[in-house]
């Protein structure tokens, strides 16, 4: 990905967001978050859902993609044909993001992130509170939860906080400017406490929230007797949370699954369906099998950021 | 099924061994016979249903699936029986069709009657009536690589410490029973005696030595052995079977019927299996056995042909005995076990079996010579016996040692390296290295993955990874400009290797950053290093 005079950015992860353009067309929660990760201040455009705006002979509008806070999917509409670009996104209920809308279209650009039958997110509930049981029966240690630093982790707090939890959650340096962000546009993510701030006993028997590049560094020696969760679309796959030595898998996700990706697809009905960011062979293997017409999409330039 | 499934997904995700014997500890208290002795034996490895394979359940998956899609899953995941417990579409079941989770003891009943043809069928009907971790535990209980980390000996640990039993008393009964081992567990709950087992020819623990680190022992207290470079192995001789087991127990009888067939005597007895030859000993010392080499020819062989058996005939060189007819003899002291082996190896056929020389040494300083004089004989090392210790399974400190002599050396080029296993399977730590020979090309000479530091070996990952010429699979070529110090205790002649030669142990000394690559040994050197 290169820098362009006019970007079109569907949210923040930085596989979808670089700096260096010149225009930058993208929500206000996303040019915040863009601002906060490069500190460039590009000149934005913000752009609020549903607003339509022309770029010469193209007439565009972005509409929520539930991915993250700020999240967009495109539409373009030029001579009578709409594409939807969905960039990353999710149908399941975030409180920290408007939920994913359903764009009609001709050409539907999908992610892929998890287009695999072998993924399926179980309902997020269920996941939370296997931590919230893991710590009634480990009084002495504390769950260290590695999650991504834009939306993965703010959406953990905020799921936490609606089922009831109210302690305060202890958070890796890394993670605490995002969470501000989130704050400012309203996510009431309760009590938050740097762990550099607190004592090795203040977290006995609470939660503390990393990256994921923390949980098996030097870092966590500071902590309880850890033990180690990620939330992760990815931990689906037992091999997986074994190579990372996971001891509580949260199988927690800001994309689609197998199901949610191919019930999209005939939700939207488009003509045509082009894939990308991800598994592309099978997805498009399955709409061959139902006689839509779709072919992968190669981008290039991409590496991933928000690994599920 | 349903805890067996809860087990195994725990285990999976636990990291400490202790945590992982209470797990299986209390899975094992807790579950009713014969679930729990099934579920045990799938945990050690000793379950087997040979027309319940993997293939059968592939066959299902592609049947029910869609074949790209479980390809493409499969690839993903790399593991079959994970790839189908997660993405099995389950139908409906007939209504007069058994529903729900099974039990462990049906299943294998179901998986020990179920004919080839007819077992994608059965793996089909299980499948959809259990849920993801239900049908991942049912898979890996029918068709054995569990792949969660737990050994043959951590399971038995867990028996034991579930019922408080000393680990070596529950492994010497182990190989005479059968799943579900329900006399272990009636011995376990104390509604039974130690099962007894002496009629049965069952392998019993072998006593192993400790590496002796160049501390000075009294040789009044000990005897002193020669090394010999075979394999250890236990013969069993009942009224009306004969059996031969490797040091992990394996049955290696069907390799070495020149052995069993020969052995006509009841008692149980310890020794090194090697095969006739001149390159191990010498005149002064005890010859007439050849290389490890030879005898590894030999190994892992389901049949062995006539001509093998000419040509490579096998003996054992008998260091103790364990049984003396019915008498076990294991709690006698070495001193008093001796002059029985010394009248039990008589009764054998000679030539087949013969006793292990005691070497006369009088103090430390000639023990030192003697081992020094090793390498002339071609002999690995000295073995040393306290002469006051009984028999007992494992490694027990101060009865046995084992004094290797001094490895050999040779400075070696890095050519491939692959990742490890397990722990390291992040690192590239298996070396193949080589050795010039006279057209300056290099030839593969040995391949090691130890010997380094946990230092050492990320440097080495990190040099193999900026210094890839070519990928096969999982294997790097380099740069051939790494030399290593590779230590090993001996070397031989092999047809095996285009360099002709073969090394024993060895293991990486040092990394030489400072050598050039044009410097390392040639071909010739170590073949003069061949005893
Ligand atoms: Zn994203």
């Amino acid at each position: 990905m290169r820098a362009v005079e006019t970007a079109l950015v569907t949210h923040g992860h930085a596989d979808h967001a670089r700096s260096g353009h010149q225009r930058v067309y993208a929500t206000p929660e996303t040019l915040a978050i863009m601002d906060l990760r490069y500190a460039t201040h590009d000149a934005g455009c913000p752009v609020a859902y549903g607003e339509v705006f022309h770029l010469g002979p193209v007439s565009i509008s972005y509409h929520p993609a539930g991915h993250v806070l700020g999240s967009a999917q495109i539409r373009l509409e030029y001579n009578d044909e709409t594409v939807v670009v969905t960039g990353d996104y999710k149908r399941r209920s975030d409180p920290t993001c408007a939920p994913f809308e359903v764009v009609p279209c001709d050409i539907f650009i999908t992610e892929a992130t998890f287009a695999l039958p072998v993924f399926y997110h179980p309902p997020t509930q269920d996941e939370l509170q296997k931590v919230l049981d893991t710590l009634k029966t480990n009084a002495e240690s504390c769950v260290l939860i590695g999650a991504y630093a834009l939306g993965k982790a703010q959406r953990v707090i905020s799921e936490l906080r609606a089922m009831g939890y109210d302690k305060p959650i202890f958070l890796h340096g890394a993670l605490a400017k995002m969470c501000t962000l989130y704050e400012q546009f309203g996510v009431d993510l309760g009590e938050l406490i740097a762990v550099s701030d607190a004592q090795k006993t203040d977290m006995q028997g609470h939660i503390v929230m990393c990256p994921p590049s923390a949980l098996n560094d030097r870092w966590s020696r500071r902590l309880p007797d850890p033990i180690t969760a990620m939330a992760s679309g990815w931990m689906r796959v037992r091999q997986r949370a074994r190579q990372r030595n996971v001891e509580l898998p949260i199988i927690l996700s800001d994309h689609a699954d197998w199901t949610e990706l191919t019930d999209t697809i005939c939700e939207v009905n488009p003509r045509e369906v082009w894939v990308t960011h991800g598994r592309e062979e099978a997805l498009v293997h399955w709409c061959g099998l139902r006689q839509i017409s779709a072919k992968a999409l190669r981008l290039v330039g991409r590496e991933t950021e928000d690994d599920g | 099924m349903e805890e067996f499934a809860k087990l195994i997904d725990r285990l999976i995700y636990t990291r400490s061994r202790n945590q992982k014997l209470d797990l299986i500890a209390a899975y094992l208290r807790d579950t009713p016979d014969p679930h729990r002795g099934w579920a045990l034996a799938a945990l050690t490895g000793d379950l087997e249903f040979p027309n319940a394979k993997i293939s059968a359940v592939r066959t299902a998956a592609n049947e029910r699936l869609d074949p790209l899609l479980f390809k493409l899953s499969r690839d993903f995941v790399g593991d079959t029986a994970e790839t189908v417990a997660l993405i099995w579409e389950a139908r409906p079941q007939p209504k007069d069709a058994e529903t729900g989770p099974i039990s462990v003891g049906d299943l294998v009943e179901q998986l020990h009657n179920v004919a080839r043809k007819d077992a994608p069928a059965l793996f089909a009907q299980l499948l959809d009536r259990h849920d993801p971790d239900g049908r991942y535990a049912l898979i890996k209980l029918a068709t054995g690589a569990m792949r969660i980390g737990i050994s043959a000996r951590l399971a038995k640990t867990a028996f034991a410490q579930a019922f408080s039993l000393n680990v070596d008393d529950v492994e010497e009964v182990w190989h005479a029973l059968q799943p579900p081992f329900l006399p272990l567990f009636d011995w376990g709950e104390g509604k039974t005696h130690k099962p007894d087992i002496s009629d049965a020819a069952c392998f019993r623990p072998f006593m192993l030595a400790h590496p002796l680190e160049e501390e000075a022992v009294d040789m009044a207290e000990y005897v002193v052995e020669w090394k010999w470079d075979g394999i250890r192995v236990q013969i069993v001789g009942t009224r009306d079977d004969v059996r031969l087991f490797s040091r992990g127990g394996d049955d290696i009888t069907a390799a070495f019927p020149d052995i069993a067939e020969n052995f006509d005597a009841i008692g149980v007895v310890d020794g090194e299996l090697l095969v006739r030859g001149d390159a191990q000993g010498d005149a002064n010392t005890q010859g007439s056995a050849a290389s490890f080499n030879a005898l590894q020819q030999r190994l892992g062989r389901k049949k062995v042909s006539a001509k093998m058996l000419r040509e490579a005939p096998a003996f054992v060189r008998l260091y103790d005995i364990l049984f003396d007819g019915k008498n076990d003899v294991r709690a006698l002291p070495w001193s008093e076990r001796r002059p029985l082996l010394d009248r039990f190896q008589p009764k054998l056929q000679q030539g087949r079996f013969d006793l292990s020389k005691i070497i006369a040494v009088d103090d430390f300083e000639q023990l030192r010579l003697v081992r020094e004089g090793s390498r002339d004989a071609a002999i690995e090392g000295v073995m040393l016996k306290k002469r006051d210790s009984p028999y007992i399974a494992g490694r027990k400190a101060g009865y046995w040692y084992k004094w290797k002599r001094d490895p050999l050396n040779a400075d070696c080029v890095m050519m491939y390296a692959q990742r490890g296993s397990g722990k390291r399977s992040s690192l590239y730590s298996d070396f193949t290295f080589g050795c010039w020979n006279e057209d300056g090309e290099l030839l593969p000479v040995g391949k090691a993955y130890s010997g380094f530091t946990d230092e050492e070996l990320k440097w080495l990952d990190k040099f193999v990874r900026q210094n890839t010429v070519n990928r096969f699979g999982p294997v790097r070529e380099v740069e051939k400009t790494l030399v290593l110090e590779v230590a090993f205790d001996s070397i031989h002649s092999s047809k095996r290797h285009k360099s002709g030669l073969a090394m024993r142990f060895p293991r990486i000394s040092r990394i030489r950053k400072d050598k050039p690559a044009q410097e390392a040994d040639i071909i010739a050197t170590l073949r003069n290093m061949i005893d």
